[in-house]
């Protein structure tokens, strides 16, 4: 069995399990935010439920039009405080919380082997951490909500072996898009993404949560990757009480995969994604030029702390332009202070940036950033479908936080390298 | 149980944002949810639909985000059923648990935006009644049937769990 397989099978009480097959397995943690949860608690209590499996296991996120941006979503946000003191699930208010899928990580709520499910399909950005997870519906958190359990089917297996060394400019982002480039928007449907590889052992841990988070763009149900050394240290920082060791199952000699794919990561560019499609990505070279309204460095992909240092060793450089807007989100109120105290804000603020509290906000075109009519991003989100970011005839085209930062100081899509003195 | 109903057709690749935009996502109302529902891709497509008809879809259709939003949409501005090529995961699951039912058949791009289809769940049979060909399929996996006959997940759930209280 492969890694994702052995989870499952732990989690269904059974010795094996194999693709295609139904099971109904028991779940470490659930997720939902303020646009999910809502639809998940009317189920449950529809239902008629009077109590949750365990509190415990349930986190409740309010993030995605937050700081609430009108009344509607105040009452929507409303509904997961009301929820939460009722049944004293967790819920992460403004102020102490952030993006989701930064959070939960950073807050030590995932362990390797976890099976976890959350009502927003970037819930696989856990895979990084050697957990499988997966984003449902929000009828499958109500269900789950009361039973502790979630149907799933065994997914099939596609191994993905990165070798060789990185390019400068280039980290997990590139991987990933160059990834979903190759093998399409659905080329993983259905299917697990186990990311493994010289080029993987070697990556810092951001870059592995940037790589599991955008494998939904291939369609997968998970991306994983084998916790080692260097989640074991990330784990040892932010959840000392747990003690997590290393002794855990690779893969077994006998593990099939549906297909396998290496990757030769020395011959990837920084890569950019043209709009409608996370596939369109291409090397940065052929989009320079390429005018730009705005540029949004942020989101459950890009905005943690490692993502900012990034941004920051670009915008020391220079102004934003002056036809463009730049916004920069941290991803949590943690990445906040720590970037706070390393002195990235000065630098942003110096370059004309403006930061924006930790939130959802633009990359899904709910606030803080929407576009109008025609205007083109370029973002470190992870989506550029149409409207994505506001009108439809607006534009996102999707970079790593380097690309995002030299573009937003040209005024146009630039390579990182043509703005160093 | 047999549909009949006129299809309106879309192609590959339709997102979850398309289908119902992120700005209409402060409600959890259905109705007020469908009044938008594919606005992104066919602005005009939510006036003309009649209830009871299908929608008829290229590859991975809904992909994108998990949105229970979007399946409910579609099902609130009275498409009965949904026929593609493929489904996304998300929105496929999402679909059965809310009782949209959906239905793979790689053969899903030969029926075109007008035609009168007839659907025979039990038989696994399609018919379309304007070119006079038929299509087979081979119905759910024994657990979704179970799940879909149970009257969705919830009630699944319900009788499971709380039934047993
Ligand atoms: S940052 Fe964007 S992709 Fe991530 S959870 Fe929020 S809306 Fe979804």
């Amino acid at each position: 069995m492969n890694l994702t397989e052995k989870i499952l099978a732990r989690h269904s009480g059974r010795r094996k399990v194999a693709p295609g097959e139904f099971i109904e397995a028991s779940v470490d943690l659930i997720l939902a935010n303020d646009v999910t949860a809502p639809l998940a608690i009317a189920e449950f209590e529809k239902a008629g439920a009077r109590k949750v499996f365990d509190p415990d296991r349930i986190v409740l996120v309010p993030d995605h039009f937050t700081p609430c941006k009108d009344i509607r979503s105040a009452e929507m946000v409303k509904k997961l405080r009301e929820f939460s003191r009722r049944y004293g699930v967790r819920f992460y208010e403004i102020g102490r919380a952030g993006i989701e899928h930064a959070l939960l990580p950073e807050e030590g709520l995932i362990l390797p082997g976890e099976l976890i499910i959350g009502a927003d399909s970037h819930t696989c950005t856990y895979g990084a951490l050697g957990a499988f997870s997966t984003g449902v519906g929000s009828t499958d958190v109500a269900a789950a909500m009361i039973s502790g359990r979630v149907w799933l089917k065994v997914p099939e297996a596609m191994k993905l072996v990165y070798t060789g060394r990185r390019q400068p400019w280039v980290g997990g982002k590139d991987l990933i898009l160059y990834t979903i480039g190759l093998i399409g928007v659905d080329g993983a449907r259905y299917q697990t993404m186990e990311l493994t590889g010289p080029a993987i052992d070697s990556l810092p841990m951001d870059d592995r949560f940037t790589m599991c988070n955008m494998v939904i763009e291939a369609g997968a149900k998970n991306g994983i990757i084998l916790p080692d050394t260097i989640t074991l240290s990330y784990l040892t920082e932010v959840a000392p009480q747990k003690k997590v060791t290393l002794d855990w199952p690779g893969c077994e000699a006998d593990a099939t995969w549906k297909k396998c794919l290496e990757i030769d990561v020395s011959l990837i560019e920084p890569q950019v994604a043209a709009p409608p499609l996370p596939s369109n990505s291409r090397s940065v070279r052929e989009f320079a030029g390429q005018r730009i309204d705005q540029v949004v460095i942020g989101s459950c992909t890009n905005g943690r702390l490692s993502d900012l240092r990034r941004a920051a060793a670009i915008f020391r450089y220079g102004s934003v332009h002056p036809e463009v807007r730049a916004i920069i989100i941290p991803a949590t109120q943690k990445i906040y202070q720590q970037a706070m105290a390393e002195g990235l804000m000065d630098i942003f603020l110096k370059a004309g940036c403006v930061i924006s509290p930790p939130t959802c906000g633009p990359c899904l075109g709910g606030h803080m950033g929407v576009l109008g009519k025609n205007e083109v991003a370029i973002a470190t989100t992870n989506r550029n479908f149409i409207g994505r970011m506001g009108d439809t005839s607006s534009q996102v085209y999707l970079a790593n936080p380097e690309v995002a930062a030299a573009s937003a100081l040209k005024g146009r899509i630039a390579h990182p390298e043509e703005v160093l003195p | 149980m047999t549909l009949k109903g006129k299809v309106w057709t879309v192609g590959d690749h339709v997102n979850t944002d398309e289908i119902i935009a992120a700005r209409y996502l402060n409600t959890t109302d259905g109705k007020e949810l469908a009044a938008h529902c594919l606005e992104g891709l066919r602005p005009e497509l939510v006036k003309q639909v009649s209830q009871g008809d299908f929608l008829v879809a290229g590859e991975n259709f809904g992909c994108g985000s998990s949105r229970e939003h979007a399946p409910l949409a579609i099902k609130e501005a009275g498409f009965s059923v949904v026929i593609a090529c493929s489904f996304a995961r998300i929105f496929l699951r999402n679909a059965i648990n809310i009782g949209l039912p959906v239905i793979e058949i790689p053969s899903a791009r030969e029926i075109k935006e007008g035609d009168l289809l007839e659907i025979d769940f039990q038989k696994g049979k399609i018919r379309n009644l304007t070119r006079k060909v038929e299509y087979t399929w081979s119905g759910y996996p024994p657990f979704l049937q179970e799940l879909i006959e149970s009257g969705g997940l919830m009630k699944w759930v319900t009788r499971k769990y709380i039934g047993s209280d």
